[in-house]
C-alpha cells in the first residue's frame, strides 16, 4: 500500500507539479494515474522512490516513510519502468534484466539465471539474451524494460507511460501480457499514462489528474466512465465515454440467432435474399456473399465480402456492438472460444441488452 | 644508408635506441593515463554545474596555447622541481591533455540520454558508481577520439623536450644535430612515427572492444 498524505511538489522555478495530493493506493492491484501532459502524473511517481522529493507532506510505503530509507536501498525495492524502456546500451539484455540482482549483491552467476527466467516470464526467446537492447524492436525493449523491474521481485512496481513508444497493435499485446502477469505475480502496480482508453483497460482503480496536480477524481474505471466528478473528468475520458464503458458491462446470456452458412470449397446452392455467411473447415468466418449473389461452382475465399469485427460470446458488450457496427451484413458475428461460428447478433439486439442491463435502480425499486 | 647500418649495428647505439624509446613511451602516455585521471572529474563537474562551463572550457583553451617549450621551462618554476627533472615533461603534457580532454567527457556526459540515467537512478545505483560503470563506459566513443588525438601530440610533443634535456627520443635528434650525423636523426624520425601509428592502433582496439555494444545497432537480427 502506498499513501500519499497532503503532498506538494514545487521545483525550485515556482512550478507547482502536484498540489496537496491526498491519495492511498491500494496493494495488490493496479492502479493508473491518469491525466493531460504536464498534470504531475510523473513527479508523483518519482516522489515515491525518492527521485523527487515532496516539498511538504509524506509518502508511506506499507506504513514506512520513504524518507527514512536510504534512497538507493528503497529504489532496489521498488521496480521502475521508464518510458523508451531506458535499456543500458552498452549491456546485453541478459545483463540488463540482471542489474538489481546484482546491485544487491547476489552472484553473477545466479543473477543471470534468474534473468534467464524473467525473460521466460516476459515472453521473450532465451537467445535475445545475448543481444544488445540496439538489436530489439521497441516492444520487445518495452518487455525487456519489464523484466529488468521485475528481476529482484520488488513488492512494488511504477510504470511510467511504458508502453507509449510502440504501435497501438504492439501496445495492446503488452497491456494483455502486464495484466495475465500481474494475475501471477499480484504486485501493486502504479502505472502512469496519458491514454485513458489504456487507463481503463488495464486499472483497477484511476486517478484521474488535471493541471496544476491537483487530483480530480479516484475511482474504478467503469465508476469513471458512468459518474465523472466533473467537467473536466467528463471532458477527459471524451465523447466516446458511453460506448467505452461498456467495456465493463458483462454480456451475460446474449440470444443468439442463425444465418445461413456455406463452407468455402462447397457449391453455394441458389441465390436467397439473405447475407450467407462463409466459413472454413474450423467453422471459422471467413466473410459474407451478399444477398442474390450467383457463385460459378465452389465457393472460394477470392469472391467474399470482408468480415467485421468478431465477438467473442462472454467479453464485454463494447465487441458484440462494435461486431455488429463493423459487419456488412449488420449482423454481429459471435464466435466461440476456439474462434468457431456460433451465431449472429443485430445492434438492436446488444442495445436492449444494454438498456436492461443498465439501471440498478429499477431493480432495486422492483425489490421492494 | 651505409651510416644508418653502421649506426644500427653498434651494440651500444642498440641499448641507447631501446631506452630511448621505452623513455619515450613513459613520458607521452603516462601524462594519458594521468589526464583522464583528472579530466573526468573536472568533465563531470562541468556536467553537472553547468555555471562551471564557460569558466572552466575558458581555461582549458588558454592552457592549449601555451607553446610547449614554455610549459616545459616554466613548470619548474611553478612546482620546484629540477630544470632537467622527466617529471617536467610529465606535468606539462599532463596539463595539455587534461586541457584537451575536459571538453569531450563533459559534452559526452552530456550526451547519455537521460532516460538511461534516470533509469540507472531508479534501479538503486549510486551516483559515483552510476557514473563509473554506466555513464563513462557510454561515453567511450567520444572520450576515445580525445585520448587518441592526446596520445599522438603528446608522442610529438616529447621529441621537444629533448631540447630541455629531459630524454626520449629526441634525444636522437639533438645528438645527431650536434655531431652533425644524420643517422640518429633519422631513426628518431621514423621510430617517433611508428610509436605514434603503433599506439593510435592500440588504442583503435582497445575502443573497439570497449565499443562492441554502439556497432550492435548496425546489424539488427544479425
Ligand atoms: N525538474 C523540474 N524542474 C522544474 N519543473 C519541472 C521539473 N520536472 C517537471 N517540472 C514541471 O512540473 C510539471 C509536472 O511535470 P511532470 O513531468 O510530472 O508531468 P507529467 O504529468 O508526467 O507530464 P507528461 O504526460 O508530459 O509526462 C510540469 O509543468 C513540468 O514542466
Ligand atoms: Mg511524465
Amino acid at each position: 500500500m502506498i499513501e500519499f498524505r497532503a503532498v506538494t511538489k514545487r521545483f525550485d522555478d515556482g512550478t507547482v507539479a502536484v498540489n496537496q495530493l491526498d491519495l492511498t493506493v491500494e496493494a495488490g492491484i493496479i492502479t493508473v494515474f491518469v491525466g493531460p501532459s504536464g498534470c504531475g502524473k510523473t513527479t508523483s511517481l518519482r516522489m515515491i522512490n525518492r527521485m523527487v522529493e515532496p516539498t511538504s507532506g509524506t509518502i508511506l510505503v506499507d506504513g514506512q516513510d520513504v524518507r527514512a530509507a536510504d534512497p538507493p536501498r528503497l529504489r532496489r525495492g521498488i521496480g521502475y519502468v521508464i518510458q523508451q524502456a531506458g535499456l543500458f546500451p552498452h549491456r546485453t539484455v541478459l545483463d540488463n534484466v540482471a542489474t538489481v540482482p546484482l546491485l544487491s549483491g547476489w552472484s553473477r552467476g545466479r543473477a543471470r539465471h534468474r534473468a534467464a527466467e524473467l525473460l521466460e516470464l516476459v515472453g521473450l526467446p532465451a537467445e535475445l539474451g545475448r543481444r544488445y537492447p540496439a538489436q530489439l524492436s521497441g516492444g520487445q525493449q518495452q518487455r525487456v524494460g519489464v523484466a529488468r523491474a521485475l528481476a529482484a521481485d520488488p513488492p512494488v512496481l511504477l510504470m511510467d507511460e511504458p508502453f507509449s513508444a510502440v504501435d497501438p497493435v504492439v501496445r495492446e499485446g503488452l497491456q494483455d501480457e502486464l495484466l495475465r502477469l500481474q494475475d501471477e505475480l499480484d504486485k501493486t502496480i502504479v502505472f502512469v499514462t496519458h491514454d485513458i482508453d489504456e487507463a481503463v483497460r488495464i486499472g483497477e482503480k484511476v486517478a484521474v489528474f488535471r493541471e496544476g496536480g491537483v487530483l480530480a477524481q479516484y475511482a474504478a474505471p467503469a465508476e469513471l466512465l458512468a459518474r465523472p466528478a466533473d467537467d473536466f473528468v467528463a471532458g477527459f475520458v471524451g465523447r466516446d465515454r458511453g460506448y467505452r464503458s461498456l467495456s465493463f458491462v458483462d454480456s451475460g446470456e446474449v440470444a443468439l440467432d442463425q444465418v445461413s452458412t456455406v463452407a468455402i470449397g462447397q457449391p453455394a446452392g441458389a441465390p436467397t435474399a439473405e447475407w450467407v455467411l462463409v466459413l472454413d473447415e474450423q467453422r471459422h468466418p471467413r466473410g459474407w456473399l451478399p444477398p442474390r449473389s450467383t457463385v460459378e461452382g465452389a465457393v472460394t475465399e477470392a469472391g467474399l465480402t470482408p468480415g467485421g469485427s468478431l465477438y467473442q460470446a462472454g467479453t464485454p458488450l463494447r465487441g458484440a456492438l462494435d461486431a455488429a457496427l463493423s459487419s456488412p451484413s449488420g449482423l454481429g458475428v459471435v464466435v466461440d472460444e476456439r474462434g468457431g461460428y456460433a451465431g449472429v447478433v443485430t445492434a438492436r439486439q446488444v442495445l436492449d441488452l444494454i438498456e436492461r442491463a443498465r439501471p440498478t435502480a429499477t431493480g432495486a425499486e422492483r425489490g421492494h | 644508408m651505409d651510416s644508418i647500418l653502421r649506426y644500427l649495428g653498434n651494440a651500444g647505439t642498440q641499448r641507447e635506441i631501446l631506452d630511448r624509446l621505452v623513455e619515450h613511451v613513459y613520458l607521452s602516455l603516462l601524462p594519458v593515463v594521468l589526464a583522464v585521471l583528472l579530466a573526468v572529474p573536472l568533465g563531470w563537474c562541468t556536467h553537472r554545474f553547468r555555471w562551471l562551463r564557460a569558466g572552466l572550457f575558458g581555461v582549458a583553451n588558454v592552457v592549449y596555447t601555451i607553446p610547449s617549450l614554455a610549459l616545459f621551462v616554466l613548470i619548474p618554476a611553478v612546482i620546484g622541481t629540477q630544470i632537467l627533472s622527466p617529471v617536467n615533461v610529465v606535468a606539462a603534457l599532463t596539463i595539455y591533455t587534461t586541457a584537451l580532454l575536459v571538453r569531450p567527457v563533459a559534452d559526452a556526459l552530456d550526451a547519455v540520454p537521460a532516460h538511461v540515467v534516470a533509469a540507472a537512478t531508479a534501479m538503486g545505483y549510486r551516483p559515483l558508481h552510476r557514473l563509473l560503470t554506466v555513464e563513462l563506459p557510454l561515453a567511450v566513443p567520444v572520450l576515445g577520439a580525445g585520448v587518441r588525438v592526446g596520445s599522438v601530440s603528446n608522442i610529438s610533443l616529447v621529441s621537444v623536450g629533448a631540447l630541455i634535456g629531459t630524454g626520449g627520443l629526441g634525444v636522437l635528434f639533438t645528438d645527431g644535430f650536434s655531431r652533425r650525423y644524420p643517422a640518429p636523426i633519422l631513426v628518431g624520425v621514423v621510430l617517433t612515427l611508428l610509436l605514434a601509428l603503433v599506439v593510435d592502433r592500440l588504442l583503435v582496439l582497445v575502443q573497439r572492444r570497449l565499443t562492441r555494444w554502439a556497432r550492435a545497432g548496425e546489424v539488427t537480427g544479425g
